[in-house]
């Protein structure tokens, strides 16, 4: 069997390992662009690489256990880069559900097809949205609009920009 | 002792994982705690790569709008050309530094016919890691005198304020974020009411009777009466007026260009203003409850 992967019993999905580090480094290299990137490029405000990079290794490594501990890790960083009005947890809940899913789904799914990415990506940046306004909504008491079309937009940019980013992340693996 | 089936692990781990965060997020609310030394460990080990990350994409920045946008434009021959894109790229280098000198130099023009106003200069190195909360991070912290609910500025107007000083970088709440507000006043009419932010790129403006007249495009500028920012700064002009309930629903664009910010000025201190401006009416008026002191005097 090749070092880089293994077959889960029943699943036959590949299990991706990656290089040393690789997750480390690109988790706070999403961090640092997605606080860096807007200050010259208004628009990529939008983009939410530290979730797409949460989806990325999520559905990779496929263990529910990793997904939600890194999702857990990356929005507690999100939170803490992102001020005092932004208590700790906002994002770390959110995204700590979305690296479950995404580990949980990326098990029984084959999920290497772009357009498959793409779908992937956009449904879990909307659930991602619909949880921080549930925990806005239900655990701060700050009422927040459940759908806008920005929301759309912003879903459909990240699964655009997720299936080049998955590709150029896809890299990272062990061959 | 029970034994959890190996399938519910990681379900186990989830719920555990999410209670611990509620719980979390529940004593911040409670205590009114901010995690600061989380956000201190975070910030400190995330901003050196957003100062070294803000300075590289600028430069890149440059290059592209420079000298990639422009490469295709001439037609002269292949040698010509070479030497020509090594011109256009020292070209392109000197006019970043051109236009960041340029920048600079508004910057102290405005600080220096505002000398009685302790400031300091900064750059902005990093925005909020999310859309959650429309913050700027920058390159100067409580080593540099700024302090919590320092006033931000730039001169074209006001930017917002400092939420969190950590030592060698702070965090900005700009205008437009839906917690953020600033004492303001109509500079024809002297109307005043509490302009803040809806998380959009237009401010609004509350609590001015529908009787009251306000033209499209006035000037809205500070009152003074926050505490934090002086009187008679820009904050924007206005966009938009529609007849409300009791108030006029008033949207405000801002004076400065909130979404391209590079250099900011942070107030240093309102209370020394404010005791200049006691000696001036002969007024004396005890400091606000909670005004910060003044801090070490540290200018660029």
């Amino acid at each position: 069997m090749n070092e880089a992967f293994d077959i889960r019993g029943e699943s036959h999905i590949e299990v991706h390992k990656f290089r040393t580090g690789a997750i480390i480094i690109a988790t706070l290299l999403a961090l640092v662009i997605q606080a860096s990137f807007p200050i010259h490029f208004a628009k990529t405000a939008v983009l939410d690489l530290p979730l797409l990079v949460t989806i990325y290794f999520g559905l990779s490594r496929r263990n529910p256990s990793t997904g939600l501990l890194l999702g857990m890790v990356v929005g507690l960083l999100q939170d803490s880069l992102s001020g005092p009005k932004v208590p700790l947890g906002l994002y770390g809940i959110a995204k700590t559900i979305i690296g479950y899913l995404a580990s949980s789904i990326g098990a029984r799914l084959d999920t290497e097809h772009p357009a498959a990415r793409f779908a992937l990506t956009a449904t879990f940046f909307v659930a991602h949205q619909g949880l921080i306004v549930l925990t806005r909504r239900i655990l701060l008491s700050q009422p927040e609009p459940w759908f806008s079309m920005h929301l759309v937009g912003a879903a459909l940019a990240n699964a655009l920009v997720a299936v080049f980013l998955f590709l150029l992340l896809d890299r990272l693996r062990k061959n | 002792m029970v034994a959890i089936p190996s399938r519910h692990k990681s379900l186990v781990l989830l719920a555990g994982v999410i209670v611990l965060q509620v719980l979390m997020l529940a004593v911040q609310i409670k205590r009114d705690s901010e995690g600061r030394l989380i956000r201190v460990w975070t910030v400190g080990a995330v901003s050196p790569f957003e100062r070294a990350g803000s300075y590289g994409f600028g430069w890149i920045r440059d290059i592209w709008r420079h000298y990639f946008a422009l490469q295709n434009t001439t037609k002269e021959s292949e040698q010509i050309r070479r030497e020509n894109d090594a011109l256009k790229l020292q070209i392109t280098q000197l006019q970043g530094k051109a236009a960041e000198a340029d920048r600079l130099a508004a910057l102290l023009n405005f600080r220096q016919s505002q000398a009685s106003v302790p400031m300091i200069g900064a750059r902005v190195i990093g925005t909020g890691a999310g859309t959650a909360s429309l913050t700027i991070q920058l390159d100067r912290g409580e080593r540099d005198g700024i302090r919590k609910n320092m006033g931000v500025i730039t001169p074209d107007g006001v930017v917002g304020k400092v939420v969190e000083a950590y030592p060698n970088a702070s965090q900005v709440l700009l205008l437009t974020d839906k917690e953020s507000g600033v004492g303001a006043m109509l500079a024809d009419s002297r109307v005043q009411g509490p302009v803040g932010g809806l998380g959009e790129p237009l401010l609004v403006m509350k609590y001015v009777p529908n009787d009251d007249t306000v033209n499209l495009g006035e000037r809205v500028i500070t009152s003074g009466m926050d505490r934090i920012f002086p009187r008679d700064l820009p904050v924007g002009t206005v966009a938009e007026i529609k007849p409300g309930n009791q108030f006029k629903q008033i949207r405000v664009k801002p004076a400065a260009n909130l979404e391209r910010l590079e250099e900011v000025l942070v107030l240093l201190s309102l209370r020394s203003l404010e005791m200049k401006n006691e000696e001036n009416t002969g007024d004396p008026q005890p400091p606000p409850p909670g005004a910060p002191n003044p801090p070490r005097a540290a200018k660029r």
